[in-house]
């Protein structure tokens, strides 16, 4: 599973340009499930047909997309002026390298006359310099996307990589799919786009799906860095089955279901209350007629950083929740 | 069927729609309809497309539908949306001495209002927004902005009684603007989003194209995109095209340096949408707009990936989902008493519009 968080990890896929990381997920699945599609918006959704009479029609997303960078004006000089695409911290930009989907690769630079030197500086005092000498010469044209560059470092039991939000979660769907032998359910997998700028893809995905449930896989962020937030995850802890986020409130029938098959399986658990951010599953819950929705979430330390880091026992721990979550029966 | 290969750069080679109708433009950007109140535009929407279309309806929010058969079977659905009402002011309450109290509908900067003229209500009462003269201002009251809620328009009534008679609580009341005709360019009320109404018409009328063409002309768009929102999910297209009218801050930076945001330049033609706001544009209809561009000898210009959206963020999520993407003319003072947009901009969005529509194929869409 290493080599795939790395693959899908290091791909490039800002959100609306999620095409590389759709293709690559696409490849892993196309034997996986009974039929695969894309729909309008460019959601991947994997479907394992009903096996059984009493199964119920669940849903589970994880994002492609991730934070990045988009150009909003190339100057006389040849730089690009740039804005976030999702949730960007301008203190983890000066210095880090982005992609282009061309391949192209370019540095973000500080403006160093500022109006406010004490203050720190904002996206618009910063730019992308590809190396091109002028504006001519730069192949960046307005609106052109890019996202952060950078290696999965394998540090043993910890990983760190850009873009474990949410690649890792695409990554435990995967294994999910390829290790699920019997369900009575029936089961899509949807690898949703544009969850970064408002999970505008799981709710058009949901509405097309008309399931009775459904679960967002992501990360959420932890509490075991120094001086971090108050916040009871930590990594190692197992998967973090969540109560709420600041943009949905977990059906409580899914959390304690989710909690007593991690039970039976001996897996470790931890209940989550993110006060900050939220995931697909709020999007997913307010389709249609509404649906019950969940979390697993994956405990990951600095989230929309370049370097996102994750305990590989959590993330297998997560496969074998879901496993155990989807091979049995789900009465609400 | 294969792709018509549209004739390269050269004078106006395909077949062009009619030039845009000036006079029902005059007549559309006159009109008042402030949001939840566009009657007005659509009494005039509907006699201008009752005689083009197979079908028209105005929807439970109040959207005009229109539906125009394509030139061929099985054709893909394609839908059009331009919205019909504007950015203005209501009535909320009275003085004692008959001055009108207001709120804002929609984005309306309070720097606009001071002084202004306005018509109040569908009698279209003349008012002025009351002002202090320029001599009684002492050096602090110059220097600052007035607020929106210490304005009144002034109507002329001389007690609240008369007031509230002339102009009922909840009046809808807009600058009062005549369109007018300049050298190369257009200045009006409202242009926002009349411009993109007009082109659907005109589009409409230089129709069938191997498309199935639903036309809306939606409402509450400045407060939230709401007609398209449903009209989106009535008609759910295969694709979807926001037209709308989007600032151009060209003018140069007061520092000197470089102006970087500018959102999009006067006369540099029609500007498509990669993302704004609230939309990530399908890249697949960006793609396709660029190249009937080029294809075309038709200029363009990519707006500035920034803040703003258009109805096409409604569209893009309504029922299973919608591919779309937005295309503005450039104007510049958007939002306030008189927009001002260049003729050229305006024929030339009505030139990609009409060939990207007539260039349509399925394949459009394949990924």
């Amino acid at each position: 599973m290493k080599a795939l968080l790395k693959t899908l990890c290091e791909a490039y896929g800002p959100s609306g340009s999620e095409g590389p990381v759709r293709e690559l997920v696409r490849a892993e699945i196309r034997k996986l499930a009974d039929y695969v599609t894309v729909d309008p918006l460019g959601n991947l959704i994997a479907v394992v047909k009903k096996q059984g009479k009493s199964g119920k029609k669940v849903m589970l997303a994880a994002h492609l997309d991730e934070i990045g960078l988009v150009v909003t004006h190339v100057d006389a000089q040849g730089f690009a002026r740039v804005q976030a695409s999702g949730g960007v911290s301008p203190l983890t930009c000066v210095g880090s390298r982005v992609r282009f989907a061309n391949g192209r690769v370019g540095v973000v630079g500080l403006d160093a006359r500022r109006d406010d030197m004490g203050k720190i500086p904002a996206l618009s005092e910063m730019f992308v310099d590809v190396g091109a000498a002028d504006r001519a010469s730069n192949p960046l044209q307005v609106g052109d996307v890019a996202g952060f560059t950078r290696p999965l470092e394998d540090l043993g039991q910890r990983l760190i990589a850009k873009s474990l939000d949410d690649r890792v979660g695409v990554a435990i769907l995967i294994e999910t799919l390829r290790a699920l032998k019997r369900t009575p359910h029936e089961v899509a997998f949807v690898f949703s786009v544009q969850e970064e700028i408002g999970t505008r893809g799981a709710g058009v995905a949901a509405f097309g799906l008309d399931s009775e449930l459904g679960l967002a896989v992501d990360v959420t962020r932890t509490g075991d860095t120094p001086n971090g937030l108050k916040m009871e995850v930590a990594l190692g802890g197992g998967p973090a089955i969540k109560v709420r986020d600041s943009g949905m409130l977990a059906d409580p029938r899914i959390k304690d279901l989710l909690l007593l098959r991690a039970r039976e399986a001996k897996l470790p658990t931890q209940l989550e209350v993110l006060e900050g951010g939220t995931t697909d599953a709020a999007a997913m819950q307010l389709a249609r007629g509404g649906l019950p929705v969940g979390c697993v979430s994956i405990p990951t330390r600095y989230i929309h950083t370049p370097s996102e880091m994750v305990d590989y026992g959590d993330v297998q721990q997560c496969v074998t929740l879901l496993l155990e979550f989807l091979q049995k029966p789900i009465e609400l | 069927m294969p792709t018509r290969p549209l004739t390269r750069r050269s004078k106006p080679a395909q077949a062009l729609p009619p030039a845009l109708d000036l006079e029902l433009l005059r007549a559309l950007s006159n009109a008042t309809a402030v949001s939840g109140d566009e009657g007005a535009v659509r009494r005039l929407v509907l006699e201008a497309v009752r005689p083009l279309v197979a079908e028209v309806k105005v929807d439970p929010l109040g959207n005009v539908l229109a539906v125009l058969p394509a030139a061929k079977r099985d054709a893909q659905r394609v839908l059009l949306a331009a919205h019909m009402d504007e950015v203005g002011l209501m009535v909320v309450d009275y003085d004692s001495d008959g001055a009108l109290r207001f709120e804002i509908v929609g984005g309306v900067s309070d720097r606009m209002l001071l002084g202004k003229p306005v018509l109040v209500g569908p009698k279209r009462l003349p008012g002025v927004i009351g002002a202090t003269p320029v001599h009684l201002l002492n050096a602090e009251r110059k220097a600052t902005v007035v607020k929106a809620a210490a304005m009144r328009i002034d109507i002329g009534a001389a007690n609240a009684e008369a007031a509230r008679r002339l102009a009922p609580l909840g009046e809808r009341a807009t600058f009062a603007t005549e369109f007018a005709v300049l050298d190369g360019a257009l200045r009006g009320k409202a242009l926002d989003d009349r411009l993109g109404c007009a082109l659907l018409i005109a589009l409409l009328r230089a129709g069938p194209y191997p498309v199935e063409l639903h036309a809306a002309f939606t409402v509450q768009e400045e407060v939230g995109l709401r007609g398209a929102r449903v009209a989106g999910y009535a008609v759910a297209p295969d694709a979807a095209f926001a037209l709308d009218c989007t600032p151009a801050l060209d003018l140069p930076d007061s520092r000197g340096r470089e102006n970087t945001q500018y959102n999009t330049r006067l006369s540099a033609g029609p500007a498509i949408y990669v993302s704004d706001g609230r939309t990530i544009a399908d890249r697949r209809l960006v793609t396709h707009l660029t190249r009937t561009a080029t294809a075309s000898g038709l200029p363009y210009q990519i707006r500035q990936p920034g803040g703003g959206a258009t109805d096409a963020a409604a569209l893009q999520r309504a029922g299973a989902g919608v591919p779309v993407v937005s295309v503005s003319v450039p104007g510049r003072y958007l939002h306030g008493p008189a927009a001002l947009v260049r003729t050229a901009d305006v024929e030339n969005t009505l030139r990609l519009l009409h060939a990207a529509l007539t260039g349509w194929t399925p394949k459009v869409l394949k990924p």
